[in-house]
C-alpha cells in the first residue's frame, strides 16, 4: 500500500511528505519530499548588499537563528580579512549556546510529543521562553535576531543582561534534571526508542548525515573541537559521545550537550572581556549614531554604507559551524562588488533527512514518527 | 585561477593532497590555488568521478559536505560545479571544481562514490541545469517537476512577469 504522511502530518514540523510504501504496518520503502518550504533564499542573497543579507539567515533555520547569523558574518569576515573584537566574539559564543539550548529544547518538547509524552512540552517551553525573551532583550526580536553583524554585533549588549542571563543559567541544570525524571529511565520512553533508527557509521556518513546523530553513532567530531571558530578553542567542554546510534542515543547526546552549553554560556559570562563590540572598520561597520551626527566623514561612511553597501575582495570561502543540528556552512562567492556573487548554504537538515530511508526501512510505521524526531529537521533549513 | 597544463604549480606542489591527485593522474587537474587556507582544485569534468574515488579510498575523505554550483554567465565556460569534501583523520577539508560549457552542461554522478551526493546533485540540477549522468532519480527536488527554467542561473530574472 502507498502511503502519504504529510505535507501537513503533526510529526513531520512544518511540511514534509514522506510517501510510503508498505506492507501491512512495516514499511518497504520511504521517499521524502521536500521543497514545500523553498523560498529562493539563496537567489535572494545576490541582490541584497552584504550586511542587508543578514536578515535572510534568520530565515533558514528559524529555531537557531544565530547560528546562522554567525556562519554567514565568519564567512564574509574572512574574505574582508576583519578581526572581530574579544568582547563581540565571546557574547557570540554565549548567544549562540543559548540558541543551541532553546533549539534542543524545542526538540526535546515536540519529540517526547510525537511519542507520547505530553508533559515535556510544556516544561521545556518555559524555558525556551526565558531564552527567547533573552535574544529580545539583546536584539529587540525573539526569533528573527539579526544581531550578529558583519564586523560584530548589531547593539551593544544591553543594561542588566548579564543579571539575566545568570538567573537564568543557574537553574538550567536542575530543568534538565527534570526533563530527564520525566524521561531518561520511562519505561513508555526506553520501549519506544531503544534500539529504533538504528544506523551504523558507515552508512551515517555516506549519507552525509552530521552533528549529534554522529556523535550518537560513537564519533567524537564537533566542529567547535575541530576547527575552532569564534574564539571556541578558549573555551572548556566536553564532546558528548553515545554508541548505540538509536533515538535514544541521540536523546542522550542532545541532553548533555544541553548541559556543555550551559558550562560554555558561564564561562563566556564569567571571563567576558571589556573592550569594543564591534571591529574599528569605518566603510565597513556603521558608525556610531553620536559620530553620525557630529562629525562629516562618519556620516559619508553611512551613508555609503546603507545606500551601496562596501565591497568584498573577490575570492570564495567555505566556513563551517557546529549548529544545533550539525555541520551547518556557508560557501560564499564574491566578484570584488558589494553584494554576494553567490552564497550556498549547506545546511545540517537538508544533509540529515537524506537518511532517513535508510534509517526507516523494514521498521513499523510509529517507529518513523520516532525516527523522524531523533533526526531534528527544521523544514525552513531543508527547503531554504 | 591559474590554469595549468598536467603539470602542478608552484604553490600547490608542497601540498600533500594536490601531489597525490596529481600522481593518481597528471591530466585530471587543470588548475588550482591555496587561498585563504583553502584548497581548491579544479578537475577535468571526465575525471570527477575516478578522482573522487580516490580521495575517498586512498585519502580518507569519507565525507561529502555539499555539491552546488556557481554561474558564471556571460563568461565561458559558463558553470562550475563545486564540491566540498571533508576528510576526519587527519581533519581537512578540500573543495573540488568542474567548469562546464554552454546551456546544457552534464557531467558524470557521484552517487556510486557518496550515496549522500543524490539530493546535493538534485538540487544543482534543479536549480543550475546541470545534468548529472548516472543519477538514480535525476528530477527536481526543491521546486515542482512542471517548473520552467533554473532560478540560480544569472540570466533567471527575479522580477517583472512572465510572458
Amino acid at each position: 500500500m502507498l502511503l502519504n504522511m504529510g505535507p501537513q502530518h503533526p510529526s513531520t514540523h512544518g511540511v514534509l511528505r514522506l510517501e510510503l510504501e508498505l506492507d501491512g504496518e512495516s514499511i518497504v520503502d520511504c521517499r521524502p519530499e521536500i521543497g514545500y518550504l523553498h523560498t529562493g533564499i539563496e537567489k535572494e542573497f545576490e541582490v541584497k548588499t552584504y550586511q542587508q543579507a543578514v536578515t535572510l539567515t534568520d530565515r533558514v533555520d528559524y529555531l537557531a537563528p544565530l547560528s546562522n547569523n554567525l556562519c554567514y558574518c565568519l564567512a564574509v569576515e574572512r574574505l574582508l580579512e576583519l578581526e572581530v573584537p574579544p568582547r563581540a566574539q565571546w557574547t557570540r559564543v554565549m548567544l549562540t549556546e543559548l540558541t543551541r539550548i532553546a533549539s534542543h529544547l524545542v526538540w526535546l518538547g515536540t519529540h517526547a510529543m510525537d511519542v507520547g509524552a505530553m508533559t515535556v512540552f510544556l516544561y521545556c517551553f518555559r524555558e525556551r521562553e526565558e531564552i527567547l525573551r533573552l535574544f529580545e532583550m539583546f536584539s529587540g526580536q525573539r526569533m528573527m535576531t539579526s544581531y550578529f553583524r558583519i564586523g560584530g554585533l548589531a547593539l551593544e549588549p544591553p543594561r542588566g543582561w548579564r543579571e539575566r542571563v545568570e538567573s537564568f543559567i543557574q537553574t538550567i541544570d536542575s530543568h534538565i534534571d527534570e526533563y530527564e525524571d520525566l524521561l531518561t529511565e520511562n519505561r513508555i520512553w526506553k520501549q519506544r526508542t531503544r534500539g529504533v533508527g538504528q544506523m551504523a557509521l558507515e552508512d551515517l556518513l555516506d549519507w552525509g548525515v552530521t552533528g549529534p546523530m554522529l556523535r550518537a553513532a560513537g564519533l567524537a567530531w564537533d566542529i567547535r573541537k575541530a576547527q575552532p571558530y569564534s574564539g571556541y578553542e578558549r573555551f572548556d567542554f566536553e564532546v558528548p559521545v553515545e554508541t548505540a546510534s538509536d533515538v535514544y542515543a541521540r536523546y542522550l547526546v542532545r541532553i548533555a550537550e544541553m548541559r556543555q552549553s550551559a558550562r560554555i554560556v558561564r564561562q563566556a559570562m564569567e571571563g567576558m572581556p571589556e573592550g569594543p563590540w564591534k571591529a574599528d572598520a569605518p566603510g565597513i561597520v556603521l558608525p556610531d549614531r553620536e559620530k553620525m551626527k557630529t562629525q562629516m566623514e562618519a556620516l559619508i561612511y553611512h551613508f555609503k554604507i546603507v545606500t551601496e553597501g562596501f565591497r568584498v575582495p573577490a575570492g570564495e570561502v567555505y566556513q563551517a559551524i557546529e549548529s544545533p543540528r550539525g555541520e551547518l556552512a556557508c560557501y560564499v562567492v564574491s566578484d570584488g562588488g558589494p553584494k554576494p556573487f553567490r552564497v550556498h548554504l549547506r545546511t545540517p537538515s537538508f544533509g540529515n533527512l537524506q537518511a532517513v530511508p535508510a534509517m526507516v526501512r523494514g521498521a513499523l510505521i510509529a517507529d518513523v514518527i520516532a525516527a523522524l524526531g531523533s533526526v531534528d529537521f527544521v523544514l525552513g533549513d531543508t527547503d531554504r | 585561477m591559474t590554469r595549468t597544463e598536467g603539470m602542478l604549480f608552484e604553490p600547490l606542489s608542497d601540498d600533500p593532497i594536490a601531489a597525490a591527485v596529481h600522481d593518481f593522474d597528471p591530466a585530471a587537474i587543470a588548475g588550482g590555488a591555496l587561498a585563504r587556507g583553502e584548497l581548491t582544485l579544479e578537475i577535468r569534468p571526465e575525471a570527477i568521478v575516478a578522482v573522487c574515488q580516490f580521495l575517498k579510498r586512498e585519502q580518507g575523505f569519507v565525507r561529502l559536505s555539499s555539491i552546488t554550483g556557481v554561474d558564471r554567465h556571460p563568461a565561458e565556460p559558463r558553470f562550475e560545479v563545486v564540491y566540498h569534501l571533508h576528510s576526519l583523520q587527519p581533519e581537512r577539508r578540500l573543495r573540488l571544481k568542474c567548469r562546464l560549457q554552454g546551456e546544457a552542461p552534464e557531467i558524470d554522478s557521484v552517487t556510486p562514490v557518496w550515496r549522500g551526493a543524490d539530493w546535493y546533485e538534485r538540487e544543482t540540477f534543479d536549480l543550475f541545469g546541470v545534468r548529472f549522468r548516472n543519477h538514480p532519480c535525476l528530477r527536481r527536488i526543491l521546486l515542482p517537476d512542471d517548473w520552467e527554467g533554473h532560478p540560480l542561473r544569472k540570466d533567471y530574472a527575479i522580477t517583472g512577469t512572465r510572458v
